[in-house]
C-alpha cells in the first residue's frame, strides 16, 4: 500500500514537473493584471486583443503559409521515399534509411546554419520559400519514418492479390496500398505540420522578407517583457499543437508516433 | 480530409499570387510603429508593405550581413549604423526624394555615428538612466552611485550589453561612454565588478518585468522601456544621473541591395511628415527627433522631462559611437569577465 502511494506521488510529481510551467503560463494568460506576478482577476481581454493585433495576425498567416505548403511537399516526398525503400532491396539500404532519419537527430542549430550557408551560396533570396524548403528538409524524415512503419505492418500479399486480379500498378496503389497506409500518411502530415508550426530556430535563421512566423513574433515581443499577450499567444500555440498531436495519435497510435519522435 | 488539403492548397497559392502592387519590405523592432502608419502609406501610394520584426541590433546585422536579407528599409541603433556603414552595408540616401528631412530637429542631423548624415535618418530616440521604484526607494536618486549602495543589494539590475553595461562606471570615473583607452576601461571593469554583489540580474529586456513587479527597485534601463513600466506602475520614475549617460537613437536606413530604393525613400519621406511622426511617438511613447511632429505629440508625453529632458540634462548625454574593432574586443572581454566572475 505504501509503495502504491509513493508511486502515485511520484507520477504526480513527474506530471507537475513537466506541466507546471505551462499551466502557470496558461493561467496568467487569463490574468487581468499586466504585472505578471499577482493574480487580480479573470479576463479574456488578452485573447480578444490578439485578434485585433495586425502584427500577430500577419505572423499567424505566415506560419500557416509556411506550414501548409511545407507539410504538403514533405508528405508527398516522404511517402514516396517510404514506398521506394519498402519495395526495393539494394546493398547499403540500411545505411540510406538511417541517413533519411538523420535530420531528426541533427542538432537544430547545425541544420539552421548549414541551410543558411547553403542558401547564401546558391544566392536564394531569404523569405517564405527558404523557410518552406528548410521545413521540408526535416519534415520529410518525420513523414518517412511514420509511413515506413505503417508499410512494414502491411501485408504485401494484398498488393500481389490485387495485381493477380488484373489491377494496374496505379489501381493497386489507389485502391489497395494507399487506403492501407493513409492513416500513417495523415499522421505523418499532422506531425510535420506541428513541427513546422513549433519551429523557431530554423525559421529564425532562414527567414527573410515576409516570413516572420508566430514563434519568431513571440520572440521579438519579449523585448517588452513577458506580457499577458505573449502568454495568450503561447497558450493558443500549445493548444493547437496538442490538438494536432492528439489527431496524429488517433490515426497512428501512441506507440508508433512516440517511437518516431524518440528515434 | 482530402477536401481540406485541397482548400488549404488553393488558399496557399491564392495568397501568393494575385497581388500585383509594388512591394516594400520593412524590417523593424516589434510594436515600434503606429497601427495606422503602414495601412495609410499602402493606400496612399498604392503599394504593399511586407513587415517583419527583429529583437536586437545583432539580429539585423546578422541577417543583412549574409547578403540574403532583401529588405528595403530597416532600423539599426546608433552604433550599429556606423558599423553597417563602415562595412558598406547601407545605401547612401538620395535626399532629393526626402524633402521632409527639413522637419528633423537640427540637433539630430549629422550625429557622430553618421557624421555626414548620408545613410541614416533618426526615427525615435531616448536616454539611458535609472528606473527607480519610489515605493521602496525613499531617498532621491540622482547619481549612478545608487547602484553601489549596499542598501539595495539584490534589488538592482544593470543592462546586459558590453557597451551600455560599462556606462555607469565610465561616467562615474569621468570617462566618455566611447572610451577606447584599455587602462581606463580596465578601471571601469574593476568598478563594475565591485558592484556585482548587489546586482539581481544583468538584463536588457526582463528587467522591465522585474521593475514593474517590484522585484527590482533600481533598474538601469532605456527611457522608452521604463516609460512603459511607468504607465502601469505609477511608483516608478525615470532619472538621468548627474554624471551623465548616453542618448540612443534608432535610425531608418536602406540596406545595400534594396530593389526599391526610390519607393523606400518615399516611405522615409512619408515617415517624416509631422502627423505621421507624431502618431508614431504617441503610440510608442518614445521621443521624436522630428521638430515638426513635436507640437502634435500628446501633452502628457511632451511635458514629461524623462522623455524630453531640459537642455542642461541633454548637455550631459553623449551618443554611442563605434569604438573600432580593437576597443570592441576589449569591451567584449571585459563584459564577459564581469558576468562570469
Amino acid at each position: 500500500m505504501k509503495s502504491r502511494i509513493a508511486l502515485h506521488l511520484n507520477a504526480w510529481m513527474v506530471y507537475g514537473f513537466i506541466y507546471a510551467p505551462i499551466l502557470i503560463l496558461v493561467v496568467f494568460s487569463f490574468n487581468q493584471e499586466r504585472i505578471n506576478a499577482v493574480w487580480t482577476g479573470f479576463t479574456v481581454d488578452w485573447y480578444l486583443k490578439l485578434f485585433t493585433d495586425g502584427e500577430i495576425l500577419s505572423a499567424l498567416m505566415n506560419s500557416l503559409l509556411i506550414g501548409i505548403p511545407s507539410t504538403l511537399i514533405a508528405t508527398v516526398l516522404g511517402t514516396l521515399a517510404a514506398l521506394g525503400m519498402h519495395r526495393t532491396r539494394f546493398r547499403g539500404k540500411q545505411l540510406f534509411e538511417s541517413i533519411l532519419y538523420l535530420p531528426i537527430v541533427i542538432p537544430e542549430i547545425v541544420m539552421a546554419v548549414s541551410l543558411l550557408t547553403f542558401y547564401v551560396w546558391v544566392q536564394l533570396q531569404l523569405g517564405s520559400v527558404s523557410v518552406i524548403l528548410a521545413h521540408v528538409t526535416f519534415n520529410i524524415s518525420f513523414v518517412f519514418v511514420i509511413v515506413a512503419a505503417r508499410l512494414s505492418d502491411m501485408d504485401d500479399r494484398l498488393e500481389d492479390a490485387a495485381r493477380d486480379l488484373g489491377a494496374t500498378g496505379w489501381q493497386t496503389f489507389r485502391h489497395v496500398t494507399f487506403p492501407l497506409i493513409s492513416p500513417g500518411v495523415i499522421a505523418g502530415a499532422l506531425l510535420a505540420f506541428t513541427i513546422s508550426w513549433d519551429d523557431f530556430l530554423i525559421a529564425f535563421f532562414t527567414a527573410g522578407v515576409g516570413s516572420t512566423t508566430l514563434p519568431m513574433k513571440v520572440y521579438s515581443m519579449i523585448k517588452f517583457g513577458v506580457s499577458p499577450e505573449i502568454n495568450a499567444v503561447s497558450t493558443i500555440m500549445i493548444l493547437f499543437t496538442m490538438i494536432l498531436m492528439l489527431l496524429a495519435l488517433r490515426f497512428e497510435g501512441i506507440t508508433k508516433t512516440a517511437k518516431t519522435l524518440g528515434s | 480530409m482530402k477536401h481540406l488539403w485541397i482548400v488549404a492548397g488553393i488558399l496557399a497559392v491564392a495568397s501568393c499570387a494575385g497581388d500585383t502592387r509594388p512591394t516594400l519590405s520593412f524590417y523593424n523592432w516589434s510594436y515600434y510603429i503606429a497601427d495606422t502608419t503602414i495601412p495609410d502609406f499602402e493606400s496612399e501610394f498604392g503599394v504593399k508593405v511586407i513587415y517583419d520584426n527583429f529583437s536586437s541590433n545583432d539580429e539585423v546585422f546578422a541577417k543583412l550581413k549574409t547578403g540574403a536579407g532583401g529588405y528595403d528599409v530597416t532600423m539599426p541603433s546608433d552604433y550599429m549604423v556606423e558599423i553597417m556603414a563602415k562595412q558598406g552595408m547601407l545605401e547612401a540616401l538620395d535626399f532629393g526624394n526626402i524633402p521632409n528631412i527639413e522637419n528633423l530637429d537640427p540637433r539630430f542631423r549629422n550625429l557622430p555615428f553618421d557624421p555626414e548624415g548620408r545613410f541614416s535618418i533618426p526615427y525615435q530616440w531616448g536616454t539611458t538612466g535609472i528606473g527607480v521604484n519610489t515605493k521602496f526607494v525613499k531617498e532621491t536618486i540622482d547619481s549612478w552611485n545608487a547602484l553601489w549602495d549596499p542598501k539595495y543589494k539584490g534589488r538592482i539590475s544593470v543592462i546586459d550589453n558590453m557597451r551600455s553595461g560599462l556606462v555607469p562606471a565610465l561616467r562615474l570615473l569621468g570617462h566618455s561612454v566611447n572610451e577606447t583607452d584599455p587602462a581606463k576601461l580596465q578601471a571601469a571593469r574593476d568598478l563594475m565588478l565591485s558592484q556585482k554583489e548587489f546586482v539581481r540580474t544583468y538584463s536588457s529586456d526582463t528587467y522591465i518585468d522585474l521593475l514593474k513587479s517590484g522585484d527590482v527597485w533600481l533598474a538601469m534601463g532605456w527611457s522608452g522601456d521604463i516609460y512603459q513600466v511607468m504607465k502601469e506602475n505609477p511608483d516608478v520614475i525615470f532619472i538621468i544621473p548627474k554624471e551623465g549617460s548616453y542618448a540612443w537613437v534608432d535610425n531608418l536606413v536602406i540596406p545595400k541591395g534594396s530593389k526599391n530604393k526610390a519607393l523606400a525613400e518615399s516611405f522615409l519621406n512619408y515617415l517624416l511628415r509631422p502627423q505621421v511622426g507624431a502618431d508614431i511617438s504617441n503610440f510608442t511613447g518614445y521621443s521624436t527627433p522630428n521638430r515638426a511632429s513635436f507640437p502634435l505629440v500628446l501633452d502628457s508625453l511632451k511635458n514629461d522631462p524623462s522623455l524630453y529632458p531640459p537642455q542642461d540634462v541633454l548637455d550631459r548625454l553623449e551618443f554611442l559611437k563605434d569604438v573600432g574593432s580593437d576597443a570592441t574586443a576589449v569591451y567584449s572581454r571585459i563584459w564577459n569577465e564581469i558576468k562570469s566572475q
